[in-house]
């Protein structure tokens, strides 16, 4: 091993000597503890060289229920990218003609072969109730294909591409792919869903990070700086989180201009719900501050004349960036849930703009549920992405810090 | 020392030479998911009407969880699975004027009725952590009046009554109003006080004080070591005294024990352990004393090499890898057992010749002379 | 213990005043009032209102004076205890509250009493017994509890009840008792069809106090007091009740303070998709109307049960726990 060693790294012949010693101690030392398994050994040595992430990722990855949510958001995050690939047709397409459709099931085999179709749908009107009945036709089939290419879309502004998950595989005929049904326009729920993902995800994540960016402002001013500045932003704390959440968000909204693009409002909301958002991140990282401010390594740090900011920056921060993710993580469901509700009740998001809630504003009635219950799938996944969201979170937070419970 | 035997204790005649409590080959074993843990591996002493017993070893080693199997109050998870423990019970519990009886008290379901009758009755616990041992929502009176409610037929009044007295008798001034106090608003000796106090409401003849000094200063120590002497004395009650300080026990007991890993190490009267303690372990631990007569309070002396992970225990003799004594392929292949060296002196070492006692010298000058470092 | 109160007490205006002028600029900030969308919904049904009228009407509702002066009539008014006129309606806001304050304010104590109620002994339950298969499965329905927002678990036992049975699960009294003046028969009626809301309303807030309770106790029962106890012969069920329990009741006490302000809001949702006289509904159409006065009226009631809300928690808080009692007598 010695002749390996550039010689140019040894000033005296006696470093690397000196270096062996021990080692060879070690190795008799580990010798006379005889049996000793050897792999406990490389376990405790793995673990003690393991950095602060590597562990909790290795905690994380053991939480069976949190691995297959952070597949499930990873699989809502590629919608949120990409929602013209999951979409089978424009989602502001509307036809009268087939509203209220419902779900069209993929068959997979054909005459025995691999060859996936939908039955094509007939709709008629029951002439005594005037209602819409609708068969399907296993007869007529519209076959589809995976990954086949239809209309072209832009992929993040960065390119074009005109691949789709589903598609028609007769480009000539007209799509009546409708896999979660449709509405009382017509409108295809699938594709709808694939573009409301990508407005209700965006928002909830948005008003997060605007969220824990004022919190850890203020939280952290408040907590490094103490005295009068601590002071107001505390009062200004409980007085946001003494207001009545639901209500005050309602009024905010109904504040809105009713002439304001989609784009507009939606930046709006993200602010409004970031609004008190900001409050339960703030008090646990001014938490943090005043406790680390205590702490021997940032006196060490302030002794040694470092700025205020990189103290704050590069020593005081590091030590909570996991908890604060665990936290932040469980904050998103939260919005979610919030936006979902204030555009359920036509408060939030409008249409033409399309969110989860938007979609749900059409399952109002219940007649119109009895007849199309699909229209509930947008509160299917509503649920599934805040348990995904709160089952990370709280694995994330278990690993971040094992011991608090 | 008082010699007679107190009055209140009136031993049938047929128990009368048996230990109050007697502890054989107990084992008790946590079983986590990481594996399981031997915290307790073959344990056993003998408790004496009267006597102090002090059982010493380093954190971790077993002692209180061996108190803990005794009371049968392990935690879950945790379970005991060999042994058996023997207390000479009062009939009623409580009485110093019962007649008495034997009962196995691993035999007892843990939950059972007969169990928790015993438990504060006949066996007291100071426990470790005295600060947490009161919950901090209730008065201390009303913790202490809930034991004596639970084990003696006495109204509320009666009961406040003799809380008052124990109080009195631990030596808290203005009892009537302490014992409204909530703990901690008492100070460190009194809490340590109010403990005692709450352990003996019941008359117990076996305390258990399970490191009743640690977290106390020292002239608080020394009042709190001198209030628990002079009543052992005055009731002869008969006490189990665990702690790390070697000053301490020399000071308390009449019998020692020594633990390591969950085994006994050395077992014997005080004089033999301090004067001719023959176990390796012990005689480090001894030799980092500067003098065991100035009760220094040097704790635990550091000997070489740390103990071992629970996981983890060293085959053969649990403290071959820090013995100074270590015999290759003795050590390292089987178990020890304790043999009697002497009269009430017993050793875990095979040093010692298991037929009978006698020290095998020609094996300790084969020791490597070294002191290894894990 | 007293003091406290006392200064809590006196913090309540403080909160009120400032709240009112947050109130008030909402209310006021969207462009337009009520008379331009009244008279906008006028004209494009065809009819409209002459000149005087509007005049007449903008006086009469103070809608030409500058808005601080509209501010302090507002104020002045609400301390007389008049909310003022809604401009829809044309009637005095506080006889179109009237009821549904209390059908809110009942709604609320049932959802919370429900809440209570399940979530204090199944988390006790789950504490005692982890890991075995109910805890399992009371932790799942916990999850889902929480997941799912209620106005989804509102739509679903709707059209489940209606596609199944034929059911309308709506509203807080039967058709004939609606608009019958208070009886006991009407009492019974709410009794009724009050459940299903306070289910719907009390579900996710009891899925999140089982986790709390679940996790507290589960602390607690390490508390080296439990060995204390078990060592005096307590048994396990008199102890766990007496001490574990207790203390970790008392942190749950704090989150009253936002947990009755949540079941007020709350309600507001459900209120709307499940046809509930509460005032929930009345807000949304004021909002949606520019109805400021009724709007800002109803935000001042929230706000107020808000305040009240943290009241209660504080002090009972401290009325609990001797540790803080000592603290801030
Ligand atoms: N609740 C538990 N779960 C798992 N293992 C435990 C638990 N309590 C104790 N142990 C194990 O049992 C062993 C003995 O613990 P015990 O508390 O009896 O030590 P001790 O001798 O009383 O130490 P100390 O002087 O620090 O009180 C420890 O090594 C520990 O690993
Ligand atoms: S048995 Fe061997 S290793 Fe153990 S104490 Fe005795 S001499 Fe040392
Ligand atoms: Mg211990």
């Amino acid at each position: 091993m010695d002749n390996i060693e550039p010689k140019i790294l040894q000033p005296e012949g006696v470093a690397p000597l000196e270096k062996a010693e021990p080692e060879i101690e070690a190795t008799a030392a580990r010798a006379e503890t005889f049996e000793e398994p050897l792999t406990t050994t490389q376990e405790e040595e793995r673990i003690s060289i393991a950095s602060n992430w590597t562990l909790v990722w290795w905690r994380f990855r053991k939480n069976v229920l949190a691995v297959i949510s952070t597949v499930v958001l990873i699989f809502l995050a590629t919608v949120v990218l990409l929602p013209d690939f999951f979409a089978t047709m424009s989602p502001e397409k509307t036809n009268a003609r087939l509203a209220f459709i419902p779900v069209q099931s993929i068959h997979w085999l054909d005459e025995g072969q691999l060859k996936p179709w939908v039955p094509s749908v007939e709709g008629k009107r029951d002439p005594v109730t005037l209602k819409m009945l609708w068969t399907t036709d296993e007869t007529q089939k519209t076959y589809v294909k995976f990954f086949g290419s239809s209309w072209s879309y832009s992929v993040l502004g960065l390119f074009e591409s005109n691949i789709h998950l589903v598609s028609g595989a007769d480009q000539t005929q007209e799509n009546q792919i409708f896999l979660l049904g449709t509405d009382r326009l017509g409108r295809d729920q699938w594709s709808r869903l694939a573009f409301a993902t990508r407005i209700s995800m965006t928002i909830g994540m948005i008003s997060v990070i605007v969220s824990v960016v004022l919190g850890l402002l203020l939280g952290g001013i408040s907590g490094y700086f103490g005295g009068w500045i601590d002071n107001i932003i505390q009062r200004l704390i409980e007085l946001l989180q003494s207001l009545p959440t639901i209500p005050i968000w309602l009024a905010l909204t109904a504040a809105l201009p009713r002439t304001w693009s989609p784009e507009k409002v939606f930046f709006a909301i993200t602010i409004i719900l970031a609004l008190r958002g900001w409050t339960t991140l703030a008090r646990e990282v001014r938490g943090r501050f005043l406790s680390l401010r205590e702490e021997d390594f940032v006196l060490a740090a302030e002794l040694s004349g470092a700025s205020q900011a990189r103290i704050i920056l590069k020593h005081m921060i590091p030590t909570f960036t996991s908890h604060i993710i665990a936290t932040s993580t469980l904050a998103i469901p939260v919005m979610i849930v919030t936006e979902t509700s204030l555009s359920f009740l036509g408060l939030g998001m409008r249409p033409p703009a399309i969110s989860w809630g938007v979609m749900l504003q059409e399952a109002q009635n219940i007649q119109t549920l009895a007849l199309a219950p699909w229209l509930l799938t947008p509160g299917l996944i509503v649920i599934v992405a805040v348990l995904a969201f709160n089952l990370v979170g709280d694995g994330l937070r278990d690993a971040a810090d094992p011991y608090s419970h | 020392m008082v010699t007679q035997v107190h009055p209140l204790i009136k031993p049938t005649n047929d128990l009368a030479n048996e230990p109050l409590l007697k502890v054989e080959d107990l084992k008790a074993y946590f079983f986590m998911d990481e594996g399981i843990v031997r915290a307790v591996d073959g344990v056993s002493f003998d408790v004496m009407p009267g006597k102090v017993v002090g059982i010493v070893g380093e954190s971790g080693c077993g002692k209180s969880v061996t108190m803990k199997a005794i009371l049968q109050i392990l935690e879950s998870g945790a379970k005991i699975v060999n042994g058996k423990v023997t207390l000479r019970s009062r009939v009623h519990h409580g009485d110093p004027n019962s007649a008495e009886e034997l009962i196995e008290l691993t035999h007892l379901h843990p939950n059972s009725r007969q169990m928790r009758r015993i438990r504060g009755a006949e066996i007291a616990l100071i426990p470790q952590e005295p600060m947490a041992a009161f919950s901090p929502v209730h008065t201390v009176g009303n913790q202490i009046m809930e034991t004596i409610l639970l084990h003696q037929d006495v109204s509320k009044k009666e009961a406040r009554q003799i809380a008052v007295d124990v109080f009195r008798a631990v030596g808290i001034s203005m009892p009537e109003q302490r014992i409204d106090s909530y703990s901690w608003q008492l100070s460190g000796g009194l809490r340590q006080r109010a403990i005692i106090a709450m352990a003996l409401s019941c008359n117990p003849r076996l305390l258990i004080a399970d490191e009743p000094t640690t977290a106390i200063d020292v002239t608080t120590q020394a009042q709190i070591l001198k209030l628990l002497r002079k009543l052992q004395e005055e009731r002869q009650t008969s006490i189990i005294f665990i702690t790390h300080d070697l000053g301490v026990i020399a000071q308390m007991a009449d019998e020692v024990v020594v633990m390591y890993l969950g085994m006994v190490m050395e077992k014997g009267s005080a004089m033999k352990i301090f004067k001719d303690a023959q176990h390796p372990y012990t005689q480090a631990l001894l030799r980092s004393i500067p003098s065991v007569q100035s009760h220094s309070r040097v704790k635990l002396p550091t000997i070489a090499g740390s103990i071992a992970h629970p996981f983890n225990r060293p085959k053969g003799c649990p403290f071959h890898p820090r013995c100074t004594h270590f015999m290759r392929g003795v050590c390292d292949a089987a178990q020890p057992h304790l043999v009697e060296v002497d009269e009430d002196h017993f050793v875990n070492c095979f040093l010692y010749s298991e037929a009978d006692g006698a020290k095998l010298m020609d094996k300790i000058e084969t020791a490597p002379p070294v002191e290894k470092s894990l | 213990m007293l003091r406290y109160i006392l200064q809590r007490l006196i913090l309540i205006p403080i909160l009120l005043i400032i709240f009112s002028i947050m109130v008030f600029a909402l209310v006021q900030a969207p462009p337009g009032d009520f008379l331009t969308s009244y008279i906008a919904t006028l004209a494009s049904t065809g009819s409209s209102l002459n000149q005087e009228t509007i005049v007449m009407l903008e006086h009469q509702f103070g809608l030409d004076q500058p808005v601080h002066i509209q501010y302090i009539r507002w104020m002045q008014n609400l301390l007389r205890g008049d909310l003022g006129l809604s401009l829809e309606y044309q009637l005095p806001n506080a006889e179109l509250i009237g009821d549904r304050l209390g059908l809110t304010l009942v709604l609320a104590l049932f959802a919370f009493v429900f809440t209570w109620a399940m979530a204090i002994p199944i988390g006790i339950y789950s504490a005692t017994h982890r890991n075995t298969i109910l805890d399992y499965l009371v932790t799942v329905v916990n999850y889902t509890g929480v997941a799912i927002p209620n106005f989804m678990l509102a739509l679903i036992l709707m059209w489940f009840a209606y596609s199944q049975f034929g059911l309308s699960i709506t509203g807080l009294f039967s058709r004939d008792f609606e608009q019958a003046p208070w009886s006991i028969a009407k009492v019974i009626d709410l009794l009724k069809h009050i459940w299903l809301p306070m289910i719907v309303i009390g579900l996710a807030g009891t899925a999140r106090l089982t986790r709390v309770m679940r996790a507290n106790l589960l602390d607690e029962l390490n508390k080296p007091y439990m060995v204390s106890g078990r060592a005096r012969g307590l048994s396990e069920w008199q102890l766990v009740m007496k001490y574990p329990v207790r203390l970790s009741i008392n942190p749950l006490v704090s989150t009253i303070g936002w947990y009755l302000p949540e079941l007020f809001s709350g309600s507001l949702i459900v209120a709307t998709v499940m046809n509930l006289q509460n005032i929930g509904p009345l807000l949304l159409r004021s909002l949606i109307n520019q109805d400021m006065y009724l709007a800002g009226a109803i935000l001042m009631i929230y706000c107020f049960l808000a305040i009240i809300g943290t009241l209660i928690s504080d002090i009972l808080l401290v009325w609990l726990d001797p540790r803080i009692r000592m603290e801030k007598v």
